[in-house]
């Protein structure tokens, strides 16, 4: 339970897809001049990624993985590693399940189909989406329903990160910015300034426990060695003298 | 330049500056910003995705009039991921720490929008040699960026150029850290990625008066 609650709050604040990592940057910039579309894409974001890693770890763990084949074809197939099929797998993936879920979105809420419609050809290609896989099975995420919490607090994080840019771009159309940074350039650096922000939220996790535990073992054992090994020259370098 | 007639040559030099595909298009963001900290890394990102987009194009303008409009994205996408995993296993095995470094990074060429966006706007409707053209202007524009941002970075950084001490040493206090120059850690940090094209593009613009945006 509490590494569910500790992956939560990580992929949301510390790990924020947007901040941290710079996925999905071309639809963040493009889609966030207003926030009643920003709010739409973000919805549709968070369902995708929710759909899409659970799905992809499935095949990064029986199929993907050195050995994934063996543990359910029989031990000759335990030789395989088609760990560089990833890409294209995922990605086929996230295009049919995309595609699907337009589908049936369409066919049981037209009036869901409706706002989120339009954005979802344009997930399909969204790096955070593709990311979120990639980042699931370079992290080694360990169990099915952490892969779906991952999705989908990456997910709210992104969310989060592009309501939070809609809104300040609708106030900042009236303030006198220089006429070179207008538009692009100032997104630029005010996301720049957000991710400053953020990384206050590094120290979240790590704070306390960690270094209690760690820095007495990691400090004591090498003073230790260190006195000895300096001993031990003191008296080499002295016996080469006489 | 008498190999390439004027349009081509249009094809090849509008993407490095009044078209250039981050500071003015907005394509490919997602990449350019991660793995800048470093000159090194900036440079073999910026050569894969020449690499990629400058064959994709090509193979994309190639089947054009054989692609189905409505499955072309399933299309395009299994091309790119085609030419990446290339990408991927020679960096691999070439240069393996460098591949570690990039991680995800190569993979997500996949998804970068300049490759789909000029899927979508060029090679769908021109032929292979003007596609490869644009390709590789377009490629040539975004490694222009991803080297500036790159070199700034690793310079003000961590002081050095593609690992060489440039600036001096630090520990030794030679070179400018004698007079008392300290690296700017600041950044290698990833906000600072954001900042640098948002002065790349605030130079550019007012160079070029054509490209402020109304807001």
């Amino acid at each position: 339970m509490l590494e569910h609650v500790e992956l939560f709050f990580k992929s949301i604040f510390i790990d924020n897809m947007v901040f941290a990592t710079f996925l999905g940057m071309c639809s963040y910039l493009a889609v966030s001049k207003k926030v009643s579309t920003a709010v739409g894409l973000g919805a549709a974001v968070i369902f995708v990624l929710a759909v899409t890693v659970p799905l992809n770890w499935y095949l990064d763990q029986y199929i993907l993985r050195d050995g994934a084949l063996g543990t359910w074809l029989g031990p000759e197939y335990a030789d395989y590693d088609l760990s560089f099929l990833s890409f294209i797998l995922f990605i086929a993936t996230i295009a049919t399940m995309v595609q699907l879920v337009e589908i049936v979105v369409e066919k049981f809420s037209p009036s869901l189909y409706n706002s989120l419609g339009i954005f979802l050809p344009l997930i399909a290609v969204n790096c955070a989406i593709l990311g979120g896989s990639l980042f699931m099975q370079s992290r080694d995420i360990q169990s099915a329903g952490l892969a779906l919490n991952y999705g989908i607090s990456s997910g709210i994080g992104w969310f989060l990160a592009i309501l939070a840019i809609a809104a300040i771009r609708e106030k900042i159309r009236y303030s006198n910015v220089p006429a070179p940074l207008r538009g692009l350039g100032i997104t630029f650096i005010i996301t720049g300034l957000m991710a400053i922000g953020f990384m206050s939220f590094g120290g979240m996790l790590t704070g306390g426990d960690e270094e209690e535990e760690t820095t007495p073992v990691s400090e004591v054992t090498p003073i230790e060695e260190i006195t000895k090994e300096a001993s031990e020259e003191l008296v080499l370098t002295t016996n080469e003298k006489e | 330049m008498g190999l390439l007639s004027k349009k081509d040559q249009k094809l090849i030099f509008d993407p490095l500056a009044d078209d250039n595909p981050i500071t003015i298009q907005v394509l490919g963001i997602c990449s350019a910003l991660a793995i800048t900290a470093q000159l090194k890394a900036s440079i073999v990102m910026a050569i894969s995705v020449l690499f990629v987009l400058g064959i994709g194009n090509v193979v994309i303008s190639l089947m054009r009039n054989i692609i189905p409009s409505k499955i072309r994205i399933i299309v395009q996408l299994v091309v790119v991921a085609t030419l990446v995993i290339i990408v991927d296993q020679v960096l691999k095995a070439y240069a393996y720490t460098l591949s570690k470094e990039l991680s995800v990074f190569v993979g997500l060429i996949i998804t970068n929008c300049i490759i789909m966006g000029r899927f979508e706007a060029f090679a769908l409707g021109n032929g292979p040699w003007r596609s490869f053209l644009d390709g590789i202007g377009n490629a040539l524009g975004y490694g222009v960026i991803l080297i500036i941002v790159g070199f700034f970075r690793e310079l003000l950084g961590s002081g050095t150029l593609l690992g060489f001490k440039v600036l001096g040493d630090p520990i030794e206090k030679t070179g400018l850290y004698s007079i008392g120059y300290e690296n700017n850690g600041f950044m290698l940090l990833s906000p600072m990625a954001l900042i640098v094209v948002g002065l790349i593009i605030w130079v550019q613009r007012s160079r070029n008066k054509a490209l402020i945006e109304e807001n």
